[in-house]
Order: C-alpha cells, then structure tokens, then sequence
C-alpha cells in the first residue's frame, strides 16, 4: 500500500505558488526545529531514513495539512520517545507550562 | 531562550519546539549554542551560492567540468563543498536537446551544501507529485518553456543521493569573468525549473 507521503504523480493537487524571496525559515521555531535535527541525530542515532520513516507514520489528512517542520516535530517526538530519552508525559507537562508562562 | 513578549501568542509546534528543545538541553543532550551556530550556518552561509561558483568553474574550466562530470563529489569536495545531505552527488547536464529537473518525490531531499536548504515549493504536495507526471506543465508555472524536441529527464532524489543541475551557459558570455558568471547562476537553474 502507498502512504501519503508516496505522492509522486497524484492528480488533482493544485498549483505550486513558489513564494518571491523566500526566507530560509518562515518562524523562529522553524530553525530550532531544523537545528534539532542536527544535535540530535547523532547521539538518537538515528538516520534520515528512519526520520523520513517517522514522518510517514503523520495520520494523512494531518500529513497534508500540516507543515513541514511541523513534520519534523512529529518525528522527533516520535523517535526519541521510542527510544526512551524522552516521554510523552514529560513534553507534554513542558509544553502545559510553557504556555502558562506566556500569558 | 527567551519568552517572546509579543501579542501574538506563541504557536502550538513553536511551543512544543520550545519543550523538546529545554528538556534536551537540561538533560544534558543538546547545548542551545550548538543549535544557535547549526541554524546560523544554514540561514547565512550555506545556500545556493555555493552551487553556483561550482556552476561557474564548470563553465570557465573544461576539465574541471570533465572531473565534476565523472565524479561530482568529489570535484565539487575541491572547492570545499562537502558534508551533510551531499555526500554523495551526481550533476546532470542541461543541452540543448536535453533539460533536466530535480525531485524529491518522497519528502525533501536535497543538496544541502551546494543548494542550501530548500524552498517549500520544493518540499510541497503539488510539485512531489507533478514534476514527475507533468513536468512541463511545472515548468512552464516557473515560466520556463520548452519545445516539444528537448527531451526532459526527472531525477528523483534519495536520501544517499542527490542530484545538481548544470545549467547551460547563456551565449553572450564568453568575456565574462568566472566570478561574473557565478552571479548569473540561480538556485532554480540548479533545481532545473528555469534556465538562465
């Protein structure tokens, strides 16, 4: 079965809107996410197949909603859970207390 | 790293970025001036004008053309391009009977030290999914237009292996400078949707 992410040749998907003078990242979280990548992979070791791997598994509606490095997100949660060096409960009570320190 | 002070509140993924990122580091993981100096290198000064002195050099210099054709990683290693997401290269010509363009069907890959990172256009739906179906159509949405006698090849990049495109060097040129012709070179030459 193809997933989602096996997209080459779909009909039906619109134009292609390149955006004039592109920056490199859109928001700042967007580089944090792509510098993540870099300090992670290594000591995680994993590789970019198994990343890719992990960002296939993005439920596919989500898959074409979301946005790139919100691709990232979900495979760097995924794989360092898996591996045990961070869990589920732990980012989320971070991510609860962040937010109440920003209001 | 600072709370943003700003009306705008802060996004879910920037948050959960955010999260990742502070337990990492007090686990002792990550060093935040690491990251500071990984995302600093790709947003300043790893990008497209890379490729294009490598462009250039193949245009003024007919064996180092020869060498980047036979073994690009190696060649392009010489003007001290190397590393992450190019470490194994292929570069493809364009002629007048043949133009070529990049993919990467199944996600994004690209070559980072020649190229930088990529646009999203290149990273989204639309373009993964008709470069390799319909091609001159995406070409010609980047206005480029080509007679139906060249012959366009699609390369699909792989997580080992990426392609750049060795655009064809516009007439005119022949006194211009190897500088002068980097500076003529552009990312999407190199991606292969517009020629130069």
């Amino acid at each position: 079965m193809h997933g989602i992410h096996d997209i080459g040749g779909m009909h039906g998907i619109g134009p292609i809107a390149p955006e004039e003078n592109e920056p490199v990242f859109h928001e700042e979280w967007e580089g944090r996410a792509f510098g993540l990548f870099g300090a992670t992979y290594v000591f995680a070791g994993y590789t970019v197949d198994e990343f890719r791997h992990a960002i296939e598994h993005i439920e596919p509606a989500h898959y074409l909603e979301s946005s790139y490095y919100e691709h990232w997100l979900f495979a760097f949660e995924a794989l360092l859970i898996k591996r045990g060096i961070v869990t589920r409960e732990e980012l989320d009570a971070r991510v609860a207390l962040l937010r109440k320190e920003a209001e | 790293m600072p709370v943003p002070h700003n009306a705008k509140p802060e996004s879910e993924p920037a948050l959960r970025v955010r999260a990742l990122e502070a337990i990492l580091a007090e686990k002792g993981l990550i060093d935040s001036k690491a990251l500071d100096a990984l995302v600093d290198t790709y947003e300043h000064k790893i990008g497209p004008r890379n490729g294009a002195k490598v462009v250039a050099r193949a245009w003024a210099d007919p064996a180092y053309k020869q060498r980047l054709m036979t073994d690009a990683t190696a060649a392009i290693k010489e003007l001290g391009f190397s590393g992450l997401q190019g470490e194994d290269m292929v570069v493809v010509e364009n002629t007048p009977e043949v133009h070529n363009l990049v993919v990467c069907t199944l996600c994004s890959c690209y070559p980072w030290p020649t190229l930088g990172l990529p646009p999203n256009w290149y990273k989204s739906a639309p373009y993964r999914a008709r470069a390799v179906s319909d091609p001159r159509s995406v070409l010609k949405e980047f206005g480029t237009e080509l007679p139906d006698t060249v012959e366009v090849r699609i390369w699909d990049t792989t997580a080992e292996l990426r392609y750049l495109v060795l655009p064809e060097r516009p007439s005119g040129t022949e006194n211009l400078s190897e500088e002068q012709l980097a500076e003529l070179v552009t990312r999407d030459s190199m991606i292969g949707v517009t020629k130069i």
